[in-house]
């Protein structure tokens, strides 16, 4: 058996002790600050309160940029009349045809057609509010893509 | 009737509300890091052919429900454990044992939580809270993560009880029936029956992806990524990892430092000297998980990118696996004090 200590002396090792916890302000360490486990001088394990730590706040905001240019390319698609206004919402809410399909009570290959422009506008009310409640918008708002919150 | 219940933080849901629960009956002894050592929380696994958020699925802790679970089995402490299909059902026993003074665990998803910054809700179902009271027709919810108890309207708590997905909660609710007294000595070998099932869940389970194997897969696989998905799709995965081992809910280091607390405070009931030892090992790996997202951190935000660099990034893993292999199975050994 090898063990290989790769590039570990090259290496600044990030360490958690209580004085060295992160406290990069991130968007969670608005609302709460995170419980972690640190050591304090004499190696015992305690906790300590942290803001949040760039390392990992930047892996959130990649993933949200991401999921923005998904979001973007779908209203370009609905604007072109490609697809229906659910496939901007559907991104927008970080879901795909399963979560969605659970959610609405609709089965995939439904949804799938609701995709469709000329179908979507042919959709009953009672359809249109189940869409509306899962994406939390109003119906108009729901054929319009034009939302006021948040 | 009002029950005892006492909202605290902690560093992960599910190890929190075991430990506010245990104490609502009584049980005072019960910290988180014993809560998280005693339900054998540590793991890891990465499936490759399931994609969570078009990211690859990757945990460091075991199935939801499973602490809760085997804490309190290996305590003797008796509970009850109930999914739904009907909604009204779901609310109906809930109202019922609060009414009783029971406080009730849930399973929710996190998409629809409405005191969770946006940023942090996607659809993740394997979060935990507390339900312990009503007013003012609010359920009073004592989330882990928060550092205030906070409420939650009756169609609130209903949506994300039924939240969808997978692992999707379905209104699944648990809660603990009363319990005298923990021993000290029931206490110790609850210690050790959890440090057995962790070793067993590291070690020993078959296939690849699963422990410390899982641990080396990664790392091997990490190497692959550029080539096969380019830079930005491989950052994006990178990314997620990095979510999954230091998002709100682990304690830092992919839950390594709640185990090496664990191993800690294990200590006093079990005065081996090898568990200290051990709590340094974990400790370690803790610090290289975290030195591993660095490098991460470098190549998702576009700082570093050569194939040298994801070859590192791979090799951290592999370094940590070994840390792992050789600290579980020495933990192996414990269990014959």
């Amino acid at each position: 058996m090898h063990f290989t200590s790769h590039f570990l002396h090259l290496t600044k090792i990030y360490r958690m002790k209580k004085d060295e916890v992160p406290q990069d302000l991130g968007s969670l360490g608005k609302i709460t600050k995170e419980v972690c486990y640190v050591t304090d001088d004499s190696g015992k394990y305690t906790t300590e309160l942290s803001n949040g730590w760039n390392v990992k706040t930047n892996a959130l905001d990649i993933t949200w940029e991401d999921i923005e240019q998904k979001v973007a390319a779908a209203k370009a698609k609905v604007l072109n009349k490609e697809a229906s206004p659910i496939l901007f919402f559907m991104e927008k809410n970080v879901m795909n045809i399963g979560i969605l399909s659970s959610y609405a009570g609709f089965f995939k290959w439904q949804i799938k057609r609701h995709l469709k422009p000329e179908i979507f506008n042919k959709l009953s009310t009672k359809k249109l509010n189940k869409y509306a409640e899962v994406f939390n918008v109003s119906v108009d708002e729901l054929k319009t893509m034009n939302v006021h919150a948040e | 009737m009002q029950s005892n219940f006492q909202h605290a933080q902690a560093a992960h849901c599910e190890s929190g509300v075991t430990r506010n629960l245990l104490k609502s009956i009584g049980v005072e002894q019960i910290t988180e890091p014993l809560a998280f050592g005693m339900g054998a929380g540590l793991f890891f696994v990465y499936l490759p052919l399931i994609k969570i958020n078009n990211g690859p699925a990757i945990a460091f802790r075991n199935m939801p429900g499973s602490i809760f679970k085997r804490t309190c089995n290996s305590l003797g402490i008796k509970v009850t454990r109930k999914k739904f299909s009907s909604r009204e059902e779901a609310q109906k026993l809930l109202d019922k044992k609060l009414d009783e003074g029971y406080a009730v665990g849930c399973q929710v998803g996190v998409y629809y939580l409405p005191y969770f910054p946006k940023e942090y809700r996607f659809h993740f179902n394997a979060h935990n809270l507390v339900v312990f009271g009503k007013k003012d027709g609010k359920y009073i919810i004592s989330d882990p993560i928060m550092e205030q108890e906070t409420y939650m309207t009756p169609y609130e708590l209903e949506r994300v009880r039924f939240a969808k997905g997978a692992l999707a909660p379905r209104g699944q609710l648990y809660f603990a029936e009363k319990k005298n007294i923990i021993t000290d000595d029931i206490i110790r070998q609850a210690i050790k029956n959890g440090i057995k099932k962790n070793v067993f869940d590291m070690l020993r389970i078959p296939g690849p992806v699963a422990g410390v194997k899982g641990i080396a897969f990664t790392g091997k696989k990490i190497k692959n990524w550029r080539n096969k998905f380019g830079l930005h799709k491989a950052g994006l995965y990178l990314a997620q990892l990095v979510r999954m081992q230091e998002e709100i809910g682990t304690g830092g280091g992919g839950f390594r430092y709640i185990y090496a607390a664990f191993l800690q405070e294990a200590y006093a009931y079990l005065p081996v000297d090898e568990l200290m030892r051990l709590s340094h090992e974990f400790t370690r790996a803790g610090d290289l998980w975290r030195t591993a997202a660095v490098q991460a951190s470098g190549i998702y935000k576009g700082r570093l990118g050569s194939q040298e660099d994801f070859n590192m990034m791979g090799d951290y893993l592999l370094d940590i696996a070994e840390i792992e292999k050789k600290a579980f199975k020495d933990l192996s050994n414990i269990n014959r004090h």
